[in-house]
C-alpha cells in the first residue's frame, strides 16, 4: 500500500467502513461462502488503491468494488475447480457481472441482516460474536477491537480467524431465523450490541477516545438494526435505552477526569436532542405493545432524563418498572438496581436485606459493593460501609472510578 | 453438511430402564430417528454399550498398548450417536432437540470434515 496519496487512502478506509457490510453481505449471497467472500472483498480493496490512485476514484465505487470481488472470487473459484465442480457458481457471477453493466445505476441488495444473524449466531461464544460483528459490519479493523478490548492485536486476530472458520466448517447459516426462533436469536444480536456499548459505557476518560467510539458504534449498530428490520419493539427498544444513556455521557465525568454519578450531575449538559429522539423512538415501541426487557431499560432510563433536577426522579414509577424487569429478567444484576430503588422510595432497610440476599452472586460485581456501602452509610452502619467501599475500590478498574469511591469512602 | 450428533449424559442422570418413564423416553429415540428418516437425513445412528465395556488402543514405540475403559474420563459420558446430513448449523440444532438425552444430557454437533476431491 505504499505510494498511494494519503488522501486516497483515507477516503477508501472511510468506504471500507461504510460500505464493507454491504458489500460482504451481498457477496456472500452470491457466493455461498464467508470465506470466499471476504477474501474476494479484500482482493477488490487492495485493487482499489492501486487502480484509484492511478485513474481517481470512480462515480460509484461501491458498485466498482463489487464488480472486481466478484471477478476476484471468479478466479479463485476457477483455481479450485479441479477439486470440485463448480461450473454452476461460476455461470451465476458471471451472469450478475453483466446485469450489473447493463442496469444504470447498479442496485446492490442489502443483505446485512442475514449476516448480522450469522455473526451473533449462538453457536459462536459471545466474545467472538462481539468483535465479529465490529469486524464485519461495524468495518472495524482488527487492531481497533483489539485496542478497544484491552487485547492484543494478533489474540483479537486469532479469535477473529477461528470464528470464520466454524462459521465455514459448521456451515452457520447465512439466512434470517424463521419465527419460531426469531425472538431468541434477535435477542442474541441485541445482547451483542448492548455488551458493544456497555464495554465502551464502563470505560473511563482515560482510554476514552477508543472506548467511548464503541458506544457510537453500537449506536450505529441499533440504527441500521431500526432500518432493516423495522417495527421491531425490542429493537427500538434498545436504540432508544442507548441514546438516553448516551446523552448524558459528558457528564459523567468532571473536566479533571474525575468520575460524576448521576444525582451530581450537570443537567444542562445532557444532549436533548439525543433525549428527545430516545424519548420518541421509545413512544413508537412501546405503541406497538410487545413489551421487553429493553424496552423496560428504556423507560428508566426515560424517567432518569425526564426529571429536572435529582430529587424529581419518579423513583416509585421506577421502582415498578424494575419488578416487572425484574419478572422477565430475573437476574441478579436487576435485582441490585431494584434494591437501589427500593432504598430511593424510602425502604432502606428493606433494600438492605434486599443487597445481602446477593452477596454471593455479585460478590465479584463492583456496583454491588458500591451499592451496599452506599447504601450502609444511609443507614448510619459505617463499619459496613468502609469495608465495602474497600471491595468496591479494589474491584474497580477505571481510575476516575476508583478515585470516586476513595472520596466517597472518605467522607464517611 | 453431514454432522455427527454425539450424546452425552451423565451416568444415572434421566430415566433408567427401571423407571415407569423410561418406555416414553426410548419411544423419543424412534420417534427422532423417524424423523430423520423420513426428512430423508439419516446416515447412521446407534446406541454404545457402557462405558465400562470400553477399550482403548494405541501404538508406541511399535508397540500396541492396550487399556481398560474410555479415552477420558469424565462425568459425562458418550452413549450414542447419529449422523445426520444437514442443510446448515441451525437445521442441525433443530433435529439435535429431538433427542430425548438432550432433556438432562448434552448432544455435541461436530461437522464432519470433507476431503477435498472425495465427492
Amino acid at each position: 500500500m505504499t505510494g498511494t496519496a494519503p488522501g486516497l487512502r483515507q477516503r477508501i478506509t472511510q468506504i471500507m467502513r461504510d460500505d464493507q457490510g454491504r458489500l460482504l453481505s451481498a457477496l456472500i449471497r452470491t457466493l455461498g461462502s464467508f470465506d470466499l467472500a471476504e477474501d474476494a472483498l479484500q482482493d477488490a480493496m487492495e485493487r482499489a488503491l492501486v487502480h484509484w490512485a492511478r485513474s481517481g476514484l470512480p462515480d460509484q465505487p461501491d458498485a466498482w468494488l463489487l464488480q472486481v470481488a466478484r471477478r476476484s472470487a471468479i478466479d479463485k473459484i476457477r483455481r479450485k475447480k479441479r477439486f470440485r465442480d463448480k461450473t454452476g457458481d461460476i455461470i451465476r457471477l458471471i451472469e450478475e457481472d453483466q446485469e450489473d453493466r447493463s442496469a444504470d445505476p447498479p442496485e446492490i441488495p442489502d443483505e446485512r441482516l442475514r449476516l448480522i444473524f450469522t455473526c451473533c449466531h449462538p453457536a459462536l461464544d459471545e466474545k467472538s460474536r462481539v468483535a465479529l460483528t465490529l469486524r464485519v459490519i461495524g468495518g472495524l479493523t482488527t487492531q481497533e477491537i483489539a485496542r478497544a478490548f484491552l487485547d492484543a492485536d494478533t489474540t483479537m486476530g486469532q479469535r477473529l480467524s477461528r470464528a470464520k472458520s466454524k462459521i465455514q466448517a459448521a456451515a452457520i447459516p447465512f439466512k434470517i431465523p424463521e419465527r419460531a426462533d426469531w425472538d431468541e436469536r434477535l435477542n442474541s444480536v441485541l445482547s451483542v450490541i448492548y455488551l458493544i456499548f456497555n464495554e465502551g459505557w464502563t470505560a473511563g476518560p482515560g482510554d476514552a477516545p477508543i472506548r467511548t467510539g464503541l458506544c457510537v458504534e453500537a449506536l450505529w449498530l441499533a440504527r441500521l438494526l431500526t432500518k432493516l428490520a423495522p417495527d421491531d419493539p425490542e429493537i427500538e427498544g434498545l436504540l432508544a435505552m442507548m441514546l438516553l444513556a448516551h446523552a448524558r455521557h459528558k457528564a459523567r465525568f468532571d473536566p479533571s477526569g474525575a468520575f460524576v454519578p448521576l444525582d451530581k450531575q450537570d443537567r444542562t449538559t445532557w444532549d436533548q436532542g439525543m433525549i428527545i429522539e430516545g424519548l420518541s423512538i421509545l413512544d413508537r415501541a412501546v405503541a406497538r405493545r410487545l413489551p421487553g426487557p429493553f424496552q423496560i431499560q428504556a423507560a428508566i432510563g426515560a424517567l432518569h432524563t425526564q426529571a429536572e433536577t435529582p430529587e424529581h426522579t419518579d423513583w416509585p414509577q421506577i421502582l415498578l418498572l424494575y419488578n416487572r424487569l425484574a419478572a422477565l429478567m430475573p437476574s441478579p444484576v436487576v435485582y441490585l438496581n431494584r434494591a437501589v430503588a427500593l432504598a430511593e422510595t424510602g425502604n432502606l432497610s428493606q433494600a438492605r436485606r434486599a443487597l445481602g440476599d446477593l452477596a454471593g452472586p455479585l460478590a465479584a460485581y463492583q456496583p454491588y459493593h458500591a451499592a451496599v456501602a452506599e447504601l450502609a452509610r444511609r443507614d448510619n452502619d459505617l463499619t459496613t460501609a468502609r469495608t465495602a467501599y474497600d471491595k468496591a475500590i479494589s474491584q474497580s478498574k477505571s481510575d476516575s472510578e476508583k478515585r470516586w469511591l476513595s472520596d466517597m469512602r472518605a467522607k464517611i | 453438511m453431514q454432522y455427527l450428533a454425539l450424546i452425552y449424559s451423565e451416568d444415572g442422570v434421566g430415566p433408567q430402564p427401571e423407571d415407569p418413564e423410561f418406555a416414553d423416553y426410548m419411544a423419543g429415540y424412534f420417534k427422532a430417528s423417524k424423523t430423520y428418516e423420513e426428512a430423508g437425513i439419516m446416515r447412521g445412528g446407534n446406541a454404545l454399550q457402557d462405558t465400562s465395556t470400553a477399550t482403548c488402543v494405541r501404538i508406541r514405540g511399535g508397540k500396541t498398548e492396550t487399556m481398560d475403559g474410555p479415552f477420558a474420563e469424565t462425568k459425562e459420558r458418550l452413549g450414542g450417536y447419529y449422523v445426520l446430513d444437514c442443510t446448515d448449523l441451525d437445521q442441525a440444532i433443530k433435529m439435535a432437540e429431538l433427542i430425548p438425552t438432550a432433556q438432562h444430557g448434552t448432544i455435541e454437533l461436530r461437522p464432519v470434515m470433507i476431503i477435498p476431491g472425495d465427492t
